[in-house]
């Protein structure tokens, strides 16, 4: 494959040919804000916090999915896109119900974490307050729904790297939920394999063990890379 | 099925006419108002006036001027009855022998009628959309065939670039560069996909196309298949639309039944097939790769282009999307040439367009102008005005993606993009009326409203960003808004539409935009004071330590 040279933010870098520009930005030690991307997962551009300014384009582009060509000027950081991926969670705090305090994976949250990074200190907007179920029918996890982002990592590796199929996307908008089979509870699942990669795979509190309390959701991210790359690559790295 | 054969089916379609045409407009706009049974009623009372022979009652399709429905027309009389009824068909009947009527006549010389120019609708409220025949006639299949025999793929895609069409869908894409891109595609596979997910509300343009003139729209979609090199073809259609559906299968049926449709057109190497898919009614799936995915029966969401569907479309594969009234632009274009077609309109805005004019407007119904018509002549002199002396404020182009156009820019030429430069765009055609009772910022709740309805929340900007912009207008509307929350509203507008994934969220905050634009005072009305001082923009001040 053909290599490419490009500039991340006045850093010169080259990489291989297909390669997309968050992977280009994260090995060139770039640390872009993400949160439905997941190394082992295929990306589908859809949290927008990744978004870059590329010198010549007009829109700002998805570094997930973007892919890198050759001369490519890659600005990663900029006052507008700090106030756009401000606002981004913002929104994300203000939608469903995130209350970091009684939440089981405080402290080793995505969102948390990047509104801690990306200097998001209060929410302007109103709070929607929706009211949300939880389905802790599964012997093993439970589903809060007043915690899901909707970034449908869960339902990516269910289908994927398990390929189950249990995990699925309902609804439209603001009212869109994840579901298990036919919108069941997720207790009455016949095509769960209880493998648990979706919580694995959860960036907030929205999936979680089953026992587990304030603070206690610690998850091993690393693991579902492991079996990608077994699988694909047929490495065992540790 | 070779040329002969098909004029053979001219000759004797031509040669079946009947003296007298009685033509009773059968699409969904006129059925609502039991156009059936004025047909049923107009067709009895031919055969029991004894006038079988001479005179022929024919279903049609749409007769534009929607509002009067439902309509009958007589070529003899070269009369136009309006809201006739099913006790009227007798009385009507009774006219050709001389007799008086009661029934309210139209006027054909009315700029209504005068000022359109007829391409895509040329076959609409003429003929029976339901026969095949009726199409042949009207020169129907000639520019197929001329194609197949005559012409290489490449000279299709230039004569296409050459007559400067762009695509109608609403973004206005030079659809001969499109095709072009996916005629340069190497693959095995390719696909033709006609959107006809029409969502737009007061939209109606590409619903009655399919509903007049079926034909048009499969002949178009076939020559655009020889030019790509597909063999596949889909028309996805909402399931809103029965009629059309209905009417779209009657055509398939049909055009397969006489080779003109399936393997070797024409006796030709070329072989296309045509399916339907339906629509489950989101919004978000006339967007091109979310309909991609309801096609390849997926969830519907769109996805992060590149890559262009030209390159991977459909299951992958490269794949010509377009819209049905760009379909329906291409027999003609074949038909007559490419220099006849860009001689029409614009310099930048080839041919015509169609409107679907609704809203507060006296006439409302389907246009055909040419493009550059000025908005003046459209709602004033076309569509009357204002009912009852109403004075026009507005109008909203381009639905919900599209921005409304004060009444002191009505002298705007309508094209892509004198449109763009107003704030709004030309959109898929749909024409909004407002007169000066409506309130600004109700319309523009009301299209964020339908956003937020319709985004399919894959991404966060459209999918929570349309909710709080929604949330902040109706504050705004229930006079509980500050200054600030119009800042916010502002700097929402300008990252959703910066943010969102697809064209959906992108363009949803125009409608807000636009009436912000053109009628800020509005909104400053209703503000409140704000409680925090006028300078405060809701930002904590760096000297101040942060609350919480």
């Amino acid at each position: 494959m053909a290599a490419k040279t490009l500039t991340i933010d006045g850093k010169q870098v080259s990489a291989e040919e297909g390669a997309t520009i968050l992977e280009v930005a994260t090995d060139a030690g770039i640390k872009l804000p993400t949160l439905c991307h997941l190394d082992g997962v295929y990306d589908v551009g859809a949290c927008r916090l990744c978004l870059v300014e590329v010198a010549g384009i007009g829109k700002l582009l998805p570094a997930c999915t973007t892919k890198i060509s050759e001369g490519m000027d890659v600005k990663t950081d900029s006052e507008r896109l700090r106030k756009y991926r401000r606002m981004t969670l913002e929104l994300l705090f203000a939608e469903r119900n995130h209350v970091c305090a009684v939440c089981v994976a405080n402290g080793h949250c995505e969102l948390q974490t990047l509104a801690y990074s990306q200097g998001m200190d209060h929410v302007r907007y109103d709070y929607s307050t929706p009211k949300w179920s939880v389905d802790a029918t599964h012997r093993l996890f439970g589903m809060d729904h007043n915690r899901c982002i909707l970034c449908a990592r869960c339902v990516r590796v269910c289908w994927h790297i398990e390929g189950a199929g249990t995990k699925n996307v309902s609804g439209r908008g603001a009212k869109a939920t994840i579901i298990s089979d036919l919108n069941q509870p997720w207790g009455d699942s016949e095509t769960c394999t209880a493998c648990g990669k979706c919580v694995m795979s959860c960036p907030t509190g929205a999936l979680f063990y089953q026992g587990s309390t304030v603070s206690e959701m610690e998850r091993d991210r690393t693991k579902l890379e492991f079996i990608v790359n077994a699988r694909e690559k047929k490495q065992w790295l540790p | 099925m070779v040329i002969d054969d098909l004029n053979a089916i001219a000759e004797k379609e031509r040669a079946a006419r009947k003296k007298t045409v009685i033509r009773c407009c059968l699409a969904a706009g006129c059925m609502s108002s039991n156009s059936e049974t004025v047909k049923k009623n107009l067709e009895q009372a031919v055969k029991d006036a004894g006038l079988g022979d001479e005179v022929e009652v024919r279903g049609v399709g749409c007769m534009k001027l929607c509002c009067e429905g439902p309509l009958v027309s007589v070529d003899t009389q070269n009369a136009l009855y309006e809201k006739v009824t099913p006790e009227d068909a007798l009385e009507l009947v009774k006219t050709l022998a001389g007799g008086k009527t009661k029934i309210k006549r139209g006027d054909f010389n009315h700029p209504f009628f005068k000022k359109q120019l007829s391409i895509v609708l040329t076959n609409s409220g003429e003929i029976d959309p339901e026969r095949i025949e009726a199409y042949i006639v009207a020169d129907g299949y000639q520019a197929l065939h001329h194609v197949l025999r005559e012409l290489t793929p490449k000279e299709v895609v230039e004569a296409m670039v050459k007559s400067g069409l762009r695509g109608r869908g609403g973004a206005g894409f030079p659809t001969g560069l499109k095709w072009g891109t996916v005629a340069k595609t190497q693959s095995a596979q390719k696909y033709v996909i006609c959107n006809a997910d029409e969502g737009d509300p007061g939209a109606f343009m590409d619903r009655s196309v399919l509903e007049s003139d079926p034909h048009s729209v499969l002949e178009g979609m076939a020559i655009a298949a020889y030019a790509v090199g597909a063999n596949q073809g889909f028309i996805y259609c909402r399931a809103e639309y029965p009629l059309a559906i209905k009417r779209l299968q009657t055509a398939i049926k049909q055009a397969k039944t006489l080779g003109l449709l399936g393997s070797g057109i024409f006796e030709s190497p070329f072989n296309f097939n045509i399916d339907i898919r339906i629509g489950a009614g989101a919004f978000v799936c006339g967007e091109e790769t979310a309909l991609m995915a309801s096609v390849e029966g997926k969830r519907g969401t769109p996805r992060p282009r590149p890559p262009f569907p030209a390159e991977s479309g459909l299951w992958g594969c490269p794949t010509l999307i377009n819209n049905v009234e760009t379909f329906a632009n291409v027999p003609p274009i074949l038909r007559k040439g490419a220099d006849w077609f860009a001689g029409i309109g614009t310099e930048k805005s080839k041919g015509t367009k169609v409107f679907a004019l609704a809203g507060k407007i006296t006439n409302t119904g389907l246009i055909e102008v040419p493009m550059g018509t000025p908005l003046r002549q459209i709602v004033e002199e076309m569509g009357g005005g204002a009912p009852d002396g109403g004075k026009i404020k507005a109008v909203q182009t381009g639905g919900p993606s599209g921005g409304c156009i004060p009444a002191d820019a009505l002298d705007t030429p309508v094209d892509y993009d004198s449109l763009t430069k107003l704030g709004s765009i030309m959109g898929s055609g749909g024409m909004i009326v407002m007169d000066e009772t409506t309130r600004m910022v109700d319309v523009a709740r009301y299209f964020m409203e339908f956003c937020v309805d319709e985004s399919c929340g894959k991404c966060i900007p459209c999918r929570a960003g349309t909710a709080q912009m929604l949330h902040l207008l109706e504050k705004i509307l229930n006079r509980q808004a500050t200054a600030r929350d119009l800042a916010k509203l502002e700097e929402l507008c300008d990252m959703v539409k910066n943010t969102s994934l697809c064209g959906l969220g992108q363009t949803a905050p125009n409608p807000t935009l636009s009436t912000l634009r053109y009628f800020r005072k509005e909104y400053e009305e209703l503000l409140q004071p704000d409680p925090f001082g006028p300078h405060s923009n809701g930002e904590a001040k760096k000297s101040q330590p942060a609350t919480r």
